[in-house]
């Protein structure tokens, strides 16, 4: 298991919102180790049977917590995640949608002076380490504990992959969806870098999509690795955008393309699976 | 939100950027007015989207009969998809040289780019791909911007120190784009260099971040009405829909943009084309599915549909429910095959063959159903 341990201590920045009451509340049903959460203004109450608090700094150290999961809505969701950075916290887990992306730019910048942080998301599911905990979104029934690592860009493509591996009895080590957004935490890089020295992981996954650059790097990372690893690219049949401008262009040339991605992944060994039930048959076989 | 020539410039301008004489027409009456006032012009469909030019949307004219003629073959015309609703009719320049700036967003280096080149004008993208060292870049801090030495060094390592002073001016004032108005590109191609020494904008193009519209209402407000896109876009985009049109006869549902993604891959791998692209989001409540289905079955191309719901928690028998009503509601006769997933998923798909509808055991068996079923 990566990232998510049975020692993690999680805390929830907006768990008085309605998503973040929800989510969780499902966090808890799983066993994750939920600490505390934060909610300026409401600090001194609890909500969910844990203590509630005004900042970051106080919930860590009142609790020790070392991971939160971000639920607050987008104006203010890039500060909440460098108040955690600030307060000391390993593990970011930022699940709102709709940030600007010049926030992310910054934010990705102020991340620069706290090294030990590790941002997952935005606008991504979450992780699950199934059987341990979870920080996020991703339904925790569909998951079982096992020996396969996944990483995905996707939400829902991410939950159909984890029900058709836990369907053909190939449990979990730890799911993780690193977002959507143009601009990211962990890349799919770093994640194969935690899967590849992970004991516990023999089995990768890894479900891309068009744009960017991280799938061919993620490719390049896994040449000659120890795990048996299976890809999955969606938006082969996607349209070109309706582009303007050349800016974009000029910086990814032909990179991005679901053809470069698929290519990457071939020319290191890879076999890139076309519907997801085939992930199964190229990881079995 | 991405601005159409004339807005982005009229941006420009609020910046102390240059730019030519111009004026909008919406009738041939207007051009011709335009042209007397300004004299010579490039008459130039507004569209949002590049390569109006190789598709017939500029044209020169010398007289304001010529302009006339001009804004008349050019209102109304279709470009990519998009209707052309004016003309923007621009005094011509007199050019020395040509340079290429933008900004844009590098997503692998998740921080802004801003590229600078001597060589601008309509072949850019083959000088970025022939010769990259012909366009100086340089990654500006976020919190502070270019510093005045860095953007000397990009202007000298583009080869233009002769222009170092206008040039670092307007380098300054374009990037005034990314923290006032949260622009995901902006570009100057080309930034003209006229006979008398002057630097002028010749065109621009501004893409703004529709996820920071919520601290850029002006824009929105002043701007956002005037773009026409295609029709059902345009109708999903007033119900919160997040839709893009495309060119096969299968209309598909999904929740989840890489699940939807992977669904038209799904649907061309089984021999049919994807009518859309729509993703209704998590979850998948009975309204927003009619709703989208609604939007789906305007399009006169559609001969089916496809939804492909990945449920998780939300329950399988309640989503079957609301796309039997859906269906009831918008007297919908097509085919239609729902792949479902999630909690009661056997109840769901009980509903649905009680109700003449056909459920697919994953995507990909629904996927060569739809075909089958629209072949």
């Amino acid at each position: 298991m990566i990232l998510l341990t049975p020692v993690s201590n999680v805390i929830v920045q907006g768990i008085t919102g309605r998503e973040g009451t929800f989510h969780a509340e499902r966090m808890q049903e799983m066993g994750t180790r939920l600490v505390g959460g934060v909610s300026p203004g409401k600090g001194g109450g609890d909500h969910l049977g844990v203590p509630l608090f005004n900042t970051v700094a106080e919930a860590v150290a009142a609790t020790g917590a070392d991971a939160t999961g971000i639920f607050v809505p987008p104006p203010f969701a890039a500060d909440a995640i460098r108040e955690a950075a600030e307060a000391g916290l390993s593990l970011i887990v930022c699940i709102t949608e709709g940030i600007p992306i010049q926030d992310m730019i910054r934010v990705k910048s102020y991340l620069k002076d706290f090294p030990r942080a590790r941002l997952l998301g935005p606008n991504c599911p979450g992780l699950i380490t199934p059987g341990v905990g979870k920080i996020g979104i991703i339904p925790a029934q569909i998951s079982s504990p096992g020996a396969v690592g996944l990483v995905s860009r996707s939400g829902t493509l991410t939950y159909e992959a984890m029900a058709v591996l836990t369907r053909a009895g190939l449990g979990q080590s730890t799911v993780v969806g690193i977002g959507g957004d143009p601009v990211l935490g962990l890349s799919f890089s770093d994640v194969v870098e935690l899967f590849e020295h992970d004991s516990q992981t023999t089995h990768l996954v890894l479900i891309g999509e068009i744009g960017g650059s991280d799938e061919e790097r993620a490719a390049q990372r896994l040449r000659g690795t120890r795990l048996k690893v299976v890809a999955f690219i969606s938006g082969r049949t996607a349209p070109e955008g309706k582009r303007m401008g050349h800016a974009g262009a000029i910086v990814s040339g032909n990179r991005g393309t679901a053809k470069s991605k698929v290519e990457a992944f071939q020319a290191v060994g890879i076999p890139v699976a076309e519907t997801t039930d085939q992930i199964v048959e190229l990881l079995k076989a | 939100m991405k601005l159409l020539e004339y807005q982005a410039k009229e941006v420009l301008q609020s910046f102390g950027i240059e730019i030519p004489p111009g004026k909008i027409a919406r009738t041939p009456e207007e051009a011709a007015a335009a042209a007397r006032e300004i004299g010579t012009v490039a008459v130039k469909a507004q569209v949002p989207v590049g390569g109006r030019g190789k598709a017939g949307g500029i044209k020169l004219a010398q007289t304001p009969e010529e302009a006339a003629a001009a804004a008349g073959q050019i209102i109304g015309m279709e470009i990519k998809g998009f209707r052309v609703p004016l003309v923007y009719c621009e005094g011509a320049l007199d050019i020395k040289q040509e340079i290429y700036l933008g900004f844009t967003v590098d997503r692998d280096a998740r921080a802004n780019i801003l590229m600078l080149s001597a060589r601008g004008g309509m072949d850019i993208e083959a000088v970025a791909e022939e010769t990259p060292d012909a366009i100086a870049r340089l990654y500006p801090n976020p919190w502070r911007g270019p510093l005045d030495f860095e953007v000397r060094r990009l202007v000298f390592e583009a080869g233009l120190g002769a222009l170092a002073g206008p040039l670092t001016k307007v380098v300054r004032q374009l990037y005034r784009a990314i923290p006032e108005q949260d622009a995901l590109t902006a570009e100057i191609n080309p930034l003209v260099v006229t006979g008398e020494g002057r630097v002028v904008a010749g065109d621009a193009k501004l893409e703004t971040d529709e996820n920071a519209a919520f601290r850029h209402k002006e824009l929105e407000e002043r701007y956002s009405t005037v773009i026409e896109g295609d029709q059902y876009e345009v109708e999903a985009k007033k119900r919160g829909l997040t839709y893009v049109s495309l060119d096969g006869h299968i209309g598909v549902i999904g929740n989840g943009a890489g699940l939807c993604m992977g669904t038209l891959d799904l649907v061309q791998r089984a021999g049919g084309r994807a009518a859309n692209f729509c993703d209704i989001g998590g979850g998948a409540k009975a309204e927003v599915v009619q709703n989208a289905l609604e939007v789906i079955l305007m399009n006169p191309q559609v001969k089916g549909v496809l939804i492909n719901v990945f449920g998780g928690i939300t329950r399988a028998d309640e989503v079957a429910r609301g796309v039997v009503e859906a269906r009831a509601a918008l007297n919908m006769k097509l085919p239609l095959v729902v792949r479902l997933s999630g909690t009661n998923e056997e109840e769901g798909k009980r509903i649905l063959r009680e109700n003449g509808i056909e459920p697919g055991d994953n995507g990909w068996e629904a996927a060569q159903k739809i075909v089958e079923l629209t072949r």
